[in-house]
C-alpha cells in the first residue's frame, strides 16, 4: 500500500517506520528537514519537505496515487485541512487524522475522515490505569512457593 | 444582523468598524489579549477572547443565532475550520473565509464555504487592469460561478466589422457592454460589430475564458 505520513514528529515517524517495516511504500512530509532525524537510520522510503495544506506540495509528492493519507502534524487545523485535500481533491480513499481537541474530532469524523484524538485515547488509558492498578510486584510474590 | 467576525487583526479590525457603521451586531472572536484591548478600546465592548475554532467558544460567542460568520485570520487552516464548524455544528446560514493563498479557493468552494475573498488575487486582479499587454482583464466575479471580464479588442483582430450573432462564443457567454475608445458606451445587439480597440465587458465562465479571449483578440 502507497502511505503519505503528513508530519514527522514521533508519532509520524515511529509509524512511518512501523508501516516501512510492514512492506508498505511510505512517503514523509514535513516542513522541516530537520524532523527527519526521527526517521530509523537505514530509512528506505521517501522524504520531502514541504506544508501540506499547499495543494501543489500534495500534488508533487504524488498524493494522487496514495491509497492512504495520515495527517499527524502538531496542528489539529492544519492537519484536518490537508486530509480533506487529499480526500475531496486527490480522490485518497484512506484519509485518517489525528485531532487533538475532541469536539473538533468528532465533527470531522461525521464529515467522513477516520480520525482519532489522542486526548480521549490518553485520558482513557490513565483513567484505566487509575481504576485497575496492576498488580504489586512484591519480594513476596515473586519469591513465595505455593 | 448578528455577524461574528474571526480574527482580529487589521482586517478584522476594519471589518468590525465598517459593519458596526451598517449598524449590524458585530463580535470580534480574537486570541491574542493585547489585539483584544486595542479592539475594545476603539471599537467598545464587542471582543471575545478565544479560538474561533473551538465549539466551546463558538457557544458562548452564539453562533447558533449568527446570521453570519466571516473568518479573516492570517491562517487559511483556521478560517476553513471556523466556517466548517460555524456550517455544520451551527448551521450558521452564510459563511465567508479569507483566503491568504489564493490557491486554496477551490478546496474551501468543496467543502461548502459560501464566499471566500482573496486579497492577494483582488491586488493582482487590480494590477492586471494596469497591464497594457493584457488582453482579458477578470473584473468581478458573480454568483453560481461566473465571472465578469474585460477584453480590448486589438487592431488587428479578425472579429473587427463583423456582426456579433455571426461570431462563435463559448456556450454561455453573454457581451453586456462595450466601451468605444472615445468612451461612447452601447449595450451590444446581435447586429452590432466591434471596433479596434472597443473594450468589451462579458459575463462568462472561468473555464471558457481562454476561448473567448482568443475568439475576440485572435487576428
Amino acid at each position: 500500500m502507497k502511505v503519505v505520513i503528513m508530519g514527522c514528529g514521533r508519532v509520524g515517524s515511529t509509524l512511518a517506520a512501523m508501516l516501512s517495516e510492514d512492506g508498505h511504500d511510505v512517503t514523509v512530509l514535513d516542513k522541516t528537514a530537520d524532523a527527519f532525524r526521527r526517521l530509523p537510520a537505514d530509512w528506505q522510503g521517501k522524504r520531502h519537505v514541504g506544508n501540506g495544506i499547499d495543494q501543489d506540495v500534495l500534488a508533487r509528492i504524488g498524493v494522487g496515487d496514495a491509497d492512504a493519507f495520515i495527517a499527524v502534524t502538531q496542528g489539529d487545523n492544519r492537519n484536518v485541512m490537508a486530509t480533506q485535500a487529499a480526500k475531496h481533491i486527490f480522490g485518497v480513499k484512506r484519509t485518517l487524522c489525528r485531532i487533538y481537541d475532541p469536539i473538533r474530532e468528532e465533527m470531522y469524523k461525521e464529515l467522513g475522515l477516520e480520525t482519532i484524538s489522542p486526548t480521549i485515547a490518553g485520558a482513557n488509558l490513565l483513567k484505566d490505569l487509575l481504576d485497575n492498578p496492576p498488580a504489586p510486584v512484591s519480594a513476596e510474590s515473586a519469591g513465595s512457593d505455593a | 444582523m448578528y455577524v461574528i467576525v474571526i480574527g482580529g487583526g487589521k482586517v478584522g479590525y476594519f471589518l468590525a468598524r465598517e459593519l458596526m457603521q451598517e449598524m449590524h451586531e458585530v463580535l470580534v472572536i480574537e486570541l491574542d489579549s493585547v489585539k483584544c484591548e486595542r479592539i475594545a478600546e476603539e471599537l467598545g465592548d464587542i471582543v471575545l477572547r478565544g479560538d474561533g475554532c473551538e465549539a466551546t467558544t463558538a457557544e458562548l460567542a452564539g453562533f447558533g443565532r449568527a446570521d453570519m460568520v466571516i473568518a479573516v485570520t492570517g491562517d487559511d487552516e483556521d478560517n476553513l475550520v471556523s466556517c466548517q464548524l460555524a456550517k455544520t455544528k451551527f448551521s450558521v446560514p452564510r459563511t465567508v473565509a479569507r483566503l491568504n493563498n489564493p490557491k486554496n479557493e477551490k478546496i474551501f468552494r468543496l467543502l461548502g464555504i459560501d464566499t471566500t475573498v482573496s486579497a492577494t488575487a483582488a491586488i493582482l486582479a487590480q494590477i492586471e487592469q494596469e497591464l497594457p499587454t493584457h488582453q482579458m482583464i477578470p473584473l468581478l466575479k458573480l454568483k453560481a460561478g461566473l465571472e465578469l471580464v474585460g477584453v480590448k479588442i486589438p487592431p488587428d483582430a479578425k472579429v473587427i466589422g463583423k456582426e456579433l450573432k455571426d461570431l462563435l462564443l463559448p456556450h454561455g457567454t453573454l457581451l453586456v457592454l462595450t466601451v468605444a475608445k472615445d468612451g461612447a458606451t452601447r449595450v451590444p445587439t446581435g447586429d452590432s460589430t466591434l471596433q479596434p480597440e472597443d473594450e468589451v465587458v462579458a459575463v462568462t465562465r472561468p473555464e471558457n475564458e481562454e476561448a473567448l479571449r482568443l475568439a475576440l483578440t485572435e487576428p
